[in-house]
């Protein structure tokens, strides 16, 4: 103890107390503040430009999302058209198809009562045919036949025994 | 120096020796086993250490 | 005796390239005493001379052609407050005389030297005379020396080079937000102590007021402390006037920025007995002494005992020389000193380091808000 007393040389204590509180003062005025500003302004510059960044990306994940969803709708609205369409295209055919039928079938029918009306004519007329023809050959036979009036007794005969049955 | 300053100055040593090596070796146990905080074990070793040491040349200026 | 010295300053030249420090501190051993060290004993002094504050800027001596010895350095000022006001002279006026026997007449005051001290001779004394039991002189006063001597020399030094350096950081950040060049490797240790010294310690709401204190504290105490390394021979951090002021800065501000809760704790512990509170306060008050005494005691023991170390092993040279021979103690020495001196370069950081740490840390104790 005696000897770090003794060692203490009061002059350069004074000394460097001066010249400690006035480098404190200056590095403080002339360094530190300065230098301490600029890194702390540089580390918010830092902070501030991740986290614009870190927005940026969220952004750019909004804008990417939307307009998948935009894409999705129009695929959908697409997918819709189109299956309109085919909607529209399919009943169309049905009617088409069920028109031509009907049309089809009433031309049928038509064509059916022609030709009903035709084979009904062509009776008719070979019946007329059949009739005269029939009506002629009768005549001619009963010409013939009724030529000598044995025959002509014996078919009346036969008529009227017919007629009679009936 | 007398002869009792000297004793003294050795029982000082001795101390702080042994303290020293405690703290030296928990901390090498210490980061043996967790060496992820070897920074923060580093750190307290030196406080600690530093402290014992002030201690011990408080002592021996005393008795010097 | 002559003609082995010689010998053995081939040997120092031959190794200057590898060890530039070890053969510089061995040139300076002849400068400060002025003579030539050889035995133990003058080693001894030789190293508790040198740990000591010194008037004048010594390099190194040596012995001329006739046998002469010639001092390289330059004189620094003294300036003295005496009995009869102040007195100042370069320190030449000394003529390397360091035992109190050159007297230098300043305007009616006898001033002379002795082991780096000056005193003020009584009339009719030719030299300095001490008790030997108190070891104070008998026949002279003290003074109060307020000479710009190596010490202050090396800290105004520091001073200007911390000045230059981290105003020239400082200057950069106005042209560029990332300095280039020796700023580039000046900025990560700003950031260092900010980030893990004073924001750990002190917290994160209070640490910005204390930062330019420990900056400067802690820029301060290394540098000095890396200087205390070089040829140059600063022992600056090793006076214990330095590191007693150091100390009493880190006081003061603990005390002056102490909050309320600082000083219940110290005086009226709360949540203990009432008898404990009274037992405790007494420690309480005595901690906040030890506290800063040790931290002046630690950094003037560590660097005083990091240059006696450093010397004693230079002098291996020397005192094993008789025992085995020159080159084998020369080699000895330089393998020694060599590991010692990359000891006390990480010694420098770490004491300048913890110098701050503690002082950031009792800061931060002082200013810390508890919550009951």
């Amino acid at each position: 103890m005696d000897q770090l007393l003794n060692d203490f040389s009061p002059g350069l204590f004074i000394i460097q107390t001066f010249l400690l509180l006035g480098l404190i003062f200056l590095m403080v005025k002339f360094a530190w503040k300065p230098i301490m500003s600029a890194i702390e302004s540089r580390e918010e510059g830092i902070k501030d430009a991740l986290a614009s960044a870190e927005e940026a990306k969220k952004e750019m994940q909004n804008i990417t999302a939307d307009s998948e969803k935009l894409l999705k709708e129009a695929r959908a609205e697409r997918e819709g058209m189109l299956k309109e369409a085919k909607d529209i295209k399919e009943s169309m055919i049905a009617e088409a198809k069920e028109q031509a039928e009907a049309e089809g079938s009433k031309m049928i029918e038509k064509a059916k009562l022609t030709i009903e009306a035709e084979k009904k004519a062509a009776l008719e007329d070979i019946k007329k045919q059949v009739a005269t023809l029939s009506v002629a050959v009768a005549e001619k036979m009963l010409k013939e036949e009724l030529a000598d009036d044995k025959k002509q007794q014996k078919y009346i005969e036969d008529s009227l025994k017919d007629i009679q049955l009936n | 120096m007398t002869v009792p300053n000297l004793v003294g100055a050795g029982l000082i040593v001795i101390g702080a020796g042994i303290g020293l090596g405690k703290i030296g070796g928990s901390a090498m146990e210490g980061i043996a086993r967790q060496p992820e905080a070897t920074g923060k074990i580093q750190t307290a070793m030196i406080i600690i250490a530093a402290l014992l040491e002030g201690l011990a040349f408080g002592a021996l200026f005393l008795g010097k | 005796m002559r003609p082995a010295f010689t010998k053995y300053i081939l040997v120092v030249l031959s190794v200057l390239a590898t060890q530039f420090n070890f053969a510089k501190e061995k040139e300076e051993k002849h400068a400060d005493d002025g003579g030539i060290v050889d035995s133990q004993e003058e080693i001894s002094e030789y190293i508790l001379h040198h740990i000591k504050d010194a008037h004048d800027f010594h390099l190194f001596s040596y012995t001329n052609g006739d046998g002469e010895r010639k001092h390289i350095g330059f004189p620094l000022p003294v300036i003295v407050y005496t009995s009869e006001g102040l007195r100042a002279f370069m320190s030449s006026e000394f003529h390397h005389d360091d035992s109190g026997h050159h007297i230098v007449e300043a305007d009616g005051v006898q001033l002379v030297k002795y082991h780096e001290k000056i005193y003020e001779l009584n009339a009719g004394a030719h030299a300095v005379k001490f008790d030997h039991e108190t070891h104070k002189p008998t026949n002279a006063a003290s003074v109060l020396d307020l000479s710009i001597t190596k010490s202050v020399f090396g800290i105004l030094l520091v001073g200007v080079l911390m000045l230059l350096a981290f105003g020239g950081l400082a200057k950069q950040y106005k042209n560029d937000q990332i300095p280039t060049g020796f700023a580039r490797f000046l900025e990560p240790l700003v950031i260092y102590v900010r980030d893990e010294i004073a924001r750990p310690n002190i917290g994160e709401k209070k640490y910005k007021r204390f930062t330019g204190y420990l900056l400067t504290v802690f820029f301060f105490i290394w540098i000095l402390n890396l200087f205390g390394l070089t040829p140059l021979g600063f022992n600056v951090t090793g006076q214990i006037a330095v590191t007693f002021c150091l100390a009493l800065f880190t006081f003061l501000i603990t005390q002056f920025s102490g909050t309320k809760d600082y000083w219940k704790h110290i005086f009226w512990m709360p949540g203990v007995h009432p008898v404990m509170k009274v037992i405790l306060a007494p420690i309480e008050v005595l901690g906040m002494f030890t506290k800063p005494f040790a931290l002046m005691v630690r950094l003037f023991a560590n660097i005083s005992a990091g240059h006696i170390v450093v010397m004693s092993l230079i002098a291996i040279t020397f005192t094993l020389k008789a025992s085995m021979g020159i080159v084998g103690s020369s080699l000895i020495s330089i393998v020694l000193s060599f590991f010692i001196t990359l000891i006390e370069v990480l010694v420098a950081f770490l004491q300048a380091y913890i110098f701050t740490m503690l002082s950031a840390l009792f800061i931060g104790l002082a200013v810390e808000e508890h919550e009951h």
